[in-house]
């Protein structure tokens, strides 16, 4: 075939090709919608979205695009688009703390009642919350998380601490790794440690979507906590920098007793560190007054179905985020992933509490758990915290609680830099 | 020149009478300067057009959102603001905290640099053999993105990525994680070093051609050492060289962001948060386009005074004039 005759052909493949992309990728079957969601490593994110295709015998095509890694960069691809109108986000997953953000700005529809009711059933009090901003359902909760406290049987003698007090007590007093294992780096995940302290101290960050709350009781009281760990003993030297994953490799390496994070470390701990792990023991998130109050206003985390608010098919959007939530896909997500489900049902079931023999106790933290403030500014406000409780060495519970007000004061007018 | 051209035709033109000037000031333009002048323009007007497309109307366009309140997160919220977002920023202690950051960066790095790329450019001037072997070798860093560059130096030094160096030096904390500032900036800086150093030394390297040979045959026979025939000959001579590479560079390491955004692992890190950093937080982070391009905008007058004290203060020719 001479060149003359090669142009033309390549030109109507290519032409081709892109009416094909237009008109909705393989199988090209009913309508076509876009998935964005971040790529959870065992592949059931992407697998919900092959198995509710099937499902829906021809009626929509759902198309997995993996968005990246951490959870900052998953929003800003998000957002980018969003800020611009792109019809061609369907759905797409959810940090639960973007809810409000979206919510406000119109990037995500609000659930039909029928549709809501639907997703309403059966899910656990804390992840619907964490989906619901002024009375109204924005997203379809797909799965969630908690923290518990982690600690080694073999050193730790008698009951588990169920204050933060006498836990820190308790591991200053330990002969040896007397360490506690928790997050302290400049980021979001000292936000979510303060803001369960705040609310277990009785407070609030906010009182509404635009209203300071941190009363100066409670927040003293809890920046009180952070402080004495800080200055304890049991502190990690490296608090001031320590993430979920640098805890749990302190704590697999035997240099700490206790450690407060996600149940991910379960899993790990089995393989990593199997003769730890025979003595791995877990306790109800710890309270800051009252020792009953173990295991109420636990963090909570994971991620929420959301429709776009500018797709062309929210009907089919609202079906397919529905179906890719449903118990046959939690179930995937908790067994291959091992995400916690947010429906109740779940948790009876045998196959995953073998797994996860502490499931009971994290449904009920989620029943109770410290959602975070429900404000379109979201992320300034926890820029604000963060940035002023770390490193907590440096905090003083008087003075820094005074600072946060003002700063997270600012924040909520979107002023002031961050 | 193309000044110079219309008014000696348009004198010429003059003399048998046919200018007609309609103004009186003026000096009248014949037809054919006329012709000319425009032909000039319209071979000017793609890339007039294409500089204002590309350059003019996005800092036009920076500038004027700086002075609103717009948050992409409250479309309906538009505001005129005048410089409130400029008083904000510059009230800010992030601010000045990331300047900071930035002066270190830059000042450490070009420091360095100057003495590596000259040292570099010597050995370039000198080498007897292989001299383009020599050259293009030491120039590979500066062909490899930045962004790879960066991130070999965090794998190289970050304890949780498995880097070798904390392990041969037997340190177990991580050396840029955000509670060790000072190692932190040691592997940004490193990091720029490696990369620039050649770009440094290439410049250099031309000025030191400027140099004759005979100046410093005179010199070693009236018996000067070769450490003086370097400060006395080799540098005052090379002093315009000297001062635009150091522009350059200045210039370049202020709006630093790859090198510092990647080791501080995605912007992570705010002990090495530079001001570019801080202006993409606020425009791709925040959506707060108001804030960021008052930020993008306060860089671009930093760079701009650089640039000044460089060239009235320092006398350093401008770029494109000999």
């Amino acid at each position: 075939m001479g060149l003359r005759r090669l142009v033309p052909t390549g030109l109507a493949a290519l032409t081709l090709a892109l009416l094909a992309g237009c008109g909705g990728g393989s199988g090209g079957q009913g309508v076509h919608l876009n998935f964005w969601a971040y790529n959870e490593p065992g592949g059931t994110f992407a697998g919900a979205a092959q198995r509710c295709t099937q499902q829906s015998h021809g009626r929509y095509t759902i198309e997995f695009h993996p968005l990246g890694n951490d959870p900052d960069t998953q929003r800003q691809q998000l957002v980018r688009r969003l800020a611009a109108k792109d019809s061609s986000i369907d759905i797409m997953s959810m940090d639960v703390i973007w809810t409000a953000e979206f919510a406000e700005a119109g990037w995500i529809k609000p659930w039909p009642k029928a549709a809501a009711d639907r997703v309403k059933q059966g899910t656990l009090q804390g992840p619907l919350q964490t989906a619901t901003y002024q009375g109204r359902l924005y997203a379809a909760p797909a799965n969630s998380n908690t923290q518990l406290l982690w600690y080694r049987k073999d050193l730790v003698k008698g009951e588990p601490p169920k204050t933060w007090n006498d836990l820190i007590d308790t591991a200053e007093k330990l002969p040896q790794a007397g360490r506690i294992e928790i997050q302290g780096a400049q980021y979001e995940g000292i936000t979510v440690w303060f803001n369960s302290l705040i609310q277990s101290a009785g407070g609030q960050i906010l009182d509404g979507p635009d209203k300071v709350g941190l009363a100066p009781a409670p927040t003293e009281a809890a920046l009180a906590v952070m402080a004495k760990l800080a200055h304890s003993t049991a502190a990690d030297p490296s608090l001031s920098s320590q993430k979920e994953d640098q805890n749990r490799l302190a704590f697999e390496t035997g240099q700490a007793a206790f450690q407060v994070n996600y149940p991910f470390i379960y899993p790990s701990a089995k393989e990593n560190a199997p003769k730890l792990f025979k003595n791995l023991g877990w306790a109800p998130y710890p309270a800051v007054k009252n020792p009953a109050d173990a295991g109420q206003n636990a963090p909570i985390g994971g991620f929420n179905w959301g429709v776009g608010g500018y797709t062309k098919h929210p009907q089919e959007a609202f079906d397919a985020a529905t179906c890719m939530r449903d118990e046959e896909n939690q179930k995937q997500f908790a067994l291959k992933g091992g995400l916690p489900p947010t429906l109740a049902s779940l948790y009876d079931n045998q196959e995953f509490v073998k797994q996860y023999p502490f499931a009971p106790m994290i449904r009920n933290e989620l029943q109770h758990a410290a959602v975070r403030p429900q404000t379109p500014l979201y992320s300034d406000v926890s820029l604000a915290i963060y940035k002023t409780i770390s490193p907590p060495s440096g905090i003083d519970p008087k003075s820094t609680a005074a600072k946060l007000r003002d700063r997270v004061e600012k924040a909520l007018q979107s002023k002031g830099l961050l | 020149m193309s000044t110079n051209v219309p008014t000696q035709t348009g004198a010429i033109a003059e003399a048998p009478g046919r200018g007609l000037g309609r103004r009186r000031g003026r000096k009248p333009i014949s037809e054919r300067a006329k012709a000319e002048r425009r032909l000039g323009w319209m071979l000017c007007a793609p890339a007039v057009i294409v500089m204002i497309a590309v350059t003019a109307y996005p800092i036009g366009y920076s500038v004027y959102l700086s002075l609103l309140r717009a948050d992409l997160r409250f479309p309906d919220e538009r505001e005129w603001v005048g410089l409130d977002n400029y008083i904000t920023v510059l009230g800010s202690s992030l601010w000045w905290a990331d300047f900071f950051h930035t002066v270190i960066i830059m000042v450490i790095s070009v420091a360095i640099e100057l003495v590596l790329g000259m040292l570099l450019a010597l050995i370039m001037h000198r080498a007897l053999f292989g001299r383009g072997l020599v050259r293009t070798v030491s120039l590979i860093p500066y062909g490899i993105v930045t962004v790879v560059a960066a991130y070999a130096f965090l794998l190289a030094f970050s304890t949780p990525s498995g880097g070798f160096v904390p392990h041969w030096l037997g340190i177990e904390h991580d050396l840029v994680d955000q509670g060790h500032p000072v190692t932190s900036f040691m592997v940004v800086i490193l990091a720029e070093v490696w990369k620039t150093t050649p770009f440094m030394a290439l410049l250099l390297l031309a000025g030191l051609a400027l140099v004759p040979d005979e100046l410093h045959e005179a010199a070693r026979v009236d018996g000067a050492t070769a450490w003086q025939r370097f400060w006395r000959i080799t540098v005052p001579l090379m002093k315009p060289a000297i001062l635009v590479a150091l522009l350059f560079r200045t210039l370049d390491a202020f709006r630093i962001f790859d090198s510092a955004f990647i080791i501080g692992q995605n912007g992570t890190n705010p002990k090495i948060e530079t001001v570019s950093i801080l202006g993409y937080n606020q425009l791709l982070n925040r959506l707060n386009l108001g804030l960021g391009s008052a930020v993008s905008v306060l860089i671009f007058i930093c760079v701009m005074i650089i640039a000044l004290i460089f060239i009235k203060g320092l006398g350093t020719s401008r770029p494109g004039e000999a």
